[in-house]
This record gives structure tokens, sequence and C-alpha cells, in this order.
């Protein structure tokens, strides 16, 4: 059995984000990381193969630029400590902003060149332009299925069984292998690169596919911080407030209706 | 994903390498999950208790003996990485940094050193993994700075020994499964792997502490404990090994105090910027910027001692003055830092909700153990003059 996660390079949710020239993210003291969702994926990927037994195989793949904090090398490494036996970079020095399917199409081309597949893995979205692209075109690119905001998956007998989170309800759902899988944070518990796991990734085999980029459909205009909240207004205290408190979410904010 | 950042004013983060970073970020990002968030360490703070659970964790994570080769189970890593995980452990506590050097830095390490073939093989795995809990028996009721003056003994008897003595200020004592006990023998002092369950050998915990709060230090008591000849440290020909050892261990806690100050700092940084008080932020008033700027100084400084004293240990060139050196400023500086945290946090800092008075405590016995400052300051003057003014 061979799994593929893919995973990208993002900015730490908890860094503060500064937009440089309008529409990209200034990078600088702005630490990356291993998408959050991309993490369970490959974490979900391990337990499969060790579910598995002799044989499989997990491989990260990545499509990014290999400078400085946004280096998807690094990520890649990221990957391989957490468990993954080997890495492909797509590499794209002008990865930020990337057309989703352009993105999709880079990484199925590495996928087809690898040969046979069981699994594709993504996390359900790029914490940082939040597509939720990647994975469904993928699966139409590869002609498998797939199927999105995985929050549980079992392989056996050629098949996979996803359980999947859908608007407060669960839904399951049974796949034919090959298929496309991006998960839910849900998807796998959260693992922590082991010290021996982070020597050894540095002495995993790294691979490079080169991907003859094109600009895509897609085009950000603009990249803006949300607007900020407007201020609260107290319009009294205790029981003699209800009646204003109500005449204003009722008119005003027109949040309540009887 | 943590909220914590970690100061790095002059960027020494370029100076590592990716593994370095890597194996950084992991344990910054453990200690922030299992410790800090999940409230384990303000738990265990309050009940006066040491986090068991832990022991095998941090086993599995690699941070106990991580310099150590992988033969016995450990990863081998170099100096750097190694002061970056104590750096990050002591940021959650100084507990569970001193737990992991006293396993690895003073157990394992001697072991290793200056143990048989047998004895590694018979231990260290073990010890890797947390299954097996060491603890360091040198200072005595009576001999803290001074240790060759220890009373403790070891007596030939047929071809193993018997021991007599009291040990004090022993970190994991209670819960350790081996102790490695410095003794008075014939031929000068030597070490000895003690099992903790042999008869006559009992450790009570010190009751009553203000500071590490969260790992367990005990009283090593020996009445006629008999061992066999396997027990002793075969290399081991007299103090100054002991030395080596702590030597290791004050590397450890150099970087080690450091995370702490990065705690305390960050803390305090975050405090002032959303505390307004005569309408403005804390942070706006210059009474205020001053003890700030103080605290981030001496953090700066710090990191640098500990990152260059990090390169030449990895060289092979740290003596044992840099070693000084390192703990005794490093030590003063987070303790300088954490009371400057302190009086920034106001009312509010002497509270456990917040860090600061934690590290605060913890930090009074991190500048005393392992050479108080003082024994540290003698050590640098030996170095300049020449004149031991501790020997008399």
């Amino acid at each position: 059995m061979r799994i593929f996660v893919c995973v990208k390079a993002v900015p730490d949710t908890a860094a503060r984000i500064k937009v440089k020239d309008g529409a990209t993210i200034d990078p600088s003291g702005v630490k990356f990381v291993l998408g959050p969702y991309d993490a369970r994926a490959v974490a979900k990927a391990i337990a499969l193969k060790e579910a598995a037994g002799d044989g499989a195989e997990v491989v990260a793949v990545s499509a990014g630029g290999t400078k400085g904090e946004r280096d998807a090398n690094k990520r890649l490494k990221d990957a391989l400590a957490l468990g993954a036996d080997r890495g492909i970079l797509i590499p794209d020095e002008a990865s930020e902003n990337r057309d989703p399917l352009e993105v999709a199409k880079a990484l199925a081309a590495a996928i087809k060149a690898e040969g046979d597949y069981s699994l594709v893995l993504l996390g359900r979205t790029a914490v940082d332009d939040q597509a939720m692209s990647v994975g469904p075109m993928l699966g139409a690119l590869l002609g498998a299925p797939c199927v999105t905001d995985a929050v549980g998956l079992e392989v056996a007998g050629g098949k996979a069984t996803v359980t999947r989170a859908a608007e407060g309800r669960q839904q399951t759902v049974e796949l034919t292998l090959p298929a496309v899988v991006t998960g839910q944070r849900d998807l796998a518990e959260e693992k922590y690169p082991k010290l021996k796991d982070i020597l050894k990734a540095g002495k995993k085999p790294m691979a490079t596919f080169d991907y003859a980029w094109t600009d895509g459909g897609y085009t950000v205009t603009a990249l803006e911080p949300p607007p900020e909240p407007v201020a609260g207004k107290i319009v009294g205290e205790g029981p003699d407030a209800v009646p204003e408190l109500f005449n204003l979410l009722q008119n005003e904010a027109k949040k309540l209706s009887f | 994903m943590s909220e914590f950042v970690g100061a790095d004013f002059f960027e020494l983060d370029e100076l590592l390498s990716d593994e370095e970073r890597a194996v950084r970020d992991s344990a910054r990002e453990w200690v922030d999950r299992e410790l800090i968030d999940s409230r384990l360490i303000e738990e265990h703070h309050r009940a006066g208790t040491f986090p068991r659970e832990l022991a095998t964790q941090v086993g599995e994570m690699g941070y106990l003996g991580p310099t150590l080769p992988e033969e016995y189970g450990c990863a081998g890593l170099n100096q750097v990485g190694y002061g970056l995980i104590m750096q990050e452990l002591e940021r959650g506590d100084s507990g569970l940094r001193s737990f992991c050097s006293v396993q690895g830095s003073l157990c394992m390490y001697p072991i290793f050193a200056f143990g048989s073939d047998e004895q590694k093989n018979r231990y260290l795995p073990g010890m890797a993994k947390g299954e097996i809990i060491g603890c360091f028996g040198l200072s005595e009721p009576d001999h803290g700075s001074d240790p060759s003056g220890m009373e403790t003994k070891a007596t030939p008897d047929g071809d193993g020994w018997i021991l007599n003595g009291t040990k004090r200020w022993i970190t994991n004592g209670s819960i350790a499964d081996i102790a490695i006990v410095w003794a008075k023998t014939p031929d000068g002092i030597r070490g000895f792997i003690v099992p903790t369950d042999a008869p006559g050998f009992s450790a009570p915990l010190i009751p009553g502490k203000f500071s590490l709060r969260a790992s367990v230090t005990s009283e090593l008591i020996m009445e006629d404990v008999k061992v066999g000849p396997e027990a002793l440290l075969p290399e081991t020909t007299g103090l100054k090994n002991a030395l080596m050892c702590l030597s290791n261990a004050r590397y450890g806690i150099a970087w080690g105090v450091v995370g702490s100050a990065m705690a305390v700092f960050d803390e305090a940084l975050r405090y002032l910027q959303s505390r307004t008080q005569f309408d403005k932020p804390l942070a706006s008033f210059q009474l205020v910027q001053r003890k700030l700027v103080h605290m981030h100084t001496e953090l700066t400084k710090a990191q640098l001692v500990a990152h260059r004293l990090g390169r030449l240990k990895d060289a092979g060139k740290a003596k044992h003055y840099h070693v000084s050196f390192a703990k005794r400023n490093n030590c003063w500086a987070a303790r300088e830092i954490a009371k400057l945290g302190r009086e920034l946090l106001g009312a509010n800092g002497v509270c456990d909700e917040y860090q600061v008075m934690r590290h605060l405590m913890n930090i009074e016995s991190v500048y005393t153990y392992e050479g108080t400052h003082e024994i540290h300051t003698l050590v640098l003057g030996e170095h300049l003059t020449g004149f031991p003014a501790y020997r008399g």
C-alpha cells in the first residue's frame, strides 16, 4: 500500500500577519509551519501504514518555495519526522496565491509519475488561503473518488470507509481505492515529532519533481485584514435595561424576530 | 498553536540548523500542550507533586540522555540541540527540566562515562525510556559547596561494599530506582550504582519546599547498605568524576533558565500591552519600559552566552570555567527577570493563574543548586587570578 500525503507550508496561526503590496503576506518575522490539518493527515497515513504492515509506504508531497521561511523542504522534513518514508518537492518559487487548480495539476502529475497508489490524503484546507479546493480537484484530475472533511478513515479489502462531518451530523461513505480523502482535525490524534525521528528525517530520501507552472485563471487582487469589530454599546444596567435591549436587537440589529 | 513568542532579538534562530530548530519547535509544542495548556504543571505545583506520568513521556520524546549514542536507545543529539530541549522544558517548569537533567547528565552520563559495558547495557536503555529512574547523591547535610568533605563511606566487604551515610537535596530521590552515590573508599571518592530497594536504604521526602514544588527532593539515608562488586562504577577515581557530571548538568541549566526567562518575559510583555491603567496601556509608562528593557537585555545576553557555550561544547572546546560563567550569569539573569516580571504583573503576579511566581520560586533553587552563584564566582576568580579562594 502506498499513501501520498500532500502538505503545505503555512504561516503559524498564532503569527501576526501583515499584508505587503496589497496582495501578499509579508513573510518577515512570520513563522511557517506544516499545515495543522496536513499534520493530522500525515498522522493518519502513518497509522494506516502501521496497520497495513510491511511494504506499506507513506510519501509526503509538497508544492512550494525553496527559500527562506516559506521553504517547503522544511515542511516535508516535518512530515518525515512524523514518520513519512520519503518526500517529493515540487519547486514553485511563486507559490503564494498560486491558482489551486494549478497546484492540483502539479500534485496529480507528481503522483502519476510515481505509479500505483492506494490513497491520497490532504488536510481539509490550508489555513492561509482557506481555499479548500485542491483535494477535490486532485480527485478529479486523478480520476479517483474524493471525500472531504473526513473524521474517520478505515481501509480494508480495496475499499476505504470514510466518516465525514456534515453539518452537525456524520455521514459514512464507502470508496473504491484508489481514492482521495481530505481530513478534519479529528481524523487523527496530534503527534509530536520525537527526537530520534527528527534526526532520522534528515537521512530519509527527498526527490524533486519539476512542473512547468503556468498562471491559472485565479488571481488574488487584494488581501485585507478583516474589518475591526464595531465597539459595543451599553444600554443600561439590570432588569430596567431589558426593554431597550430587546428594542435594539429587534429593530436596529434585526437579530430577533417574533 | 501556542501563543508563546520566543524573544530572539539578535536573530539567533538564523544560527541554528534546520534540525536544531525542528528539535526546539517540537519540544516547544510538546511543553505547550502537555504541560502549560493542560494546566498540568499548576496542578502539580499546587499539590507539591511530580507528574510521574511524564517520566515515560519525556523518555518517548527522547529527552532523557539525548546526547548519548543510539546503541543505548538515545539519540546522539548535539549539545546545542540538547540545550534547546532544556530551554523548552524549563520554559514549562524548572522541576521537569531538573528531572531530565538529573536523569540524563547526573545518572545516565556517569554510567556511560565511568561504567562497565555490563552496567551500560543493563541501565541505559531503560533509563532513556524513563522506565528506570535515577538520582544523584553527592551533597550531604553538612557538605554542600564543599563535597570533598563528605562523610559517606564505602567500606570494602568481601568482593562488595558496605555503604553508610546521608545525602541531602537529592532530586528524584524518593521516586528513583537507582542512586548514583559518591562515597569515600580507602582509594578516594568513587561512584556506586545503588539499587534503592537495597536493605538499609531509605529516601524520605524533604517536605515544605517553596521552590521546585513539581519536583521530588529527598534525603538518602544509607545504614549498612550492602552492594556487590557490580555496583562500583569502575572508572571513577575521585571527586573529579562527580564534578564532570555536574559540569554537564550545569551546561543544561545555563540553557534551561533561558527558557524560564523567556516564559516570564513573554508573559509580562503581553500583560503590559493589554492592561490599562490611567487610561493608557501599562506598557506605555516609562517606569514599566525601563524594567522591560532591562529584562529583555539580560535575556538576550543570556541567550547569546548559552548559544556560544553550546557551539564551544560541540567543538570540544568548552572548559569548566565557561560552564561556570554561563550557569552563574544565566541563573542570575533569570532570577532578575523573574523578580521584575513579578513586579510588573502587580497583584496578579502572585497568583498561579500567571506563571511568573512559579518561575520566581523555582529559580531560587536553580540559583543555588549545582554550584551556588558564589562558588561559580570563585571558580571564575581562580581562572582569572590563579588563586583558588575556596581552598582556604
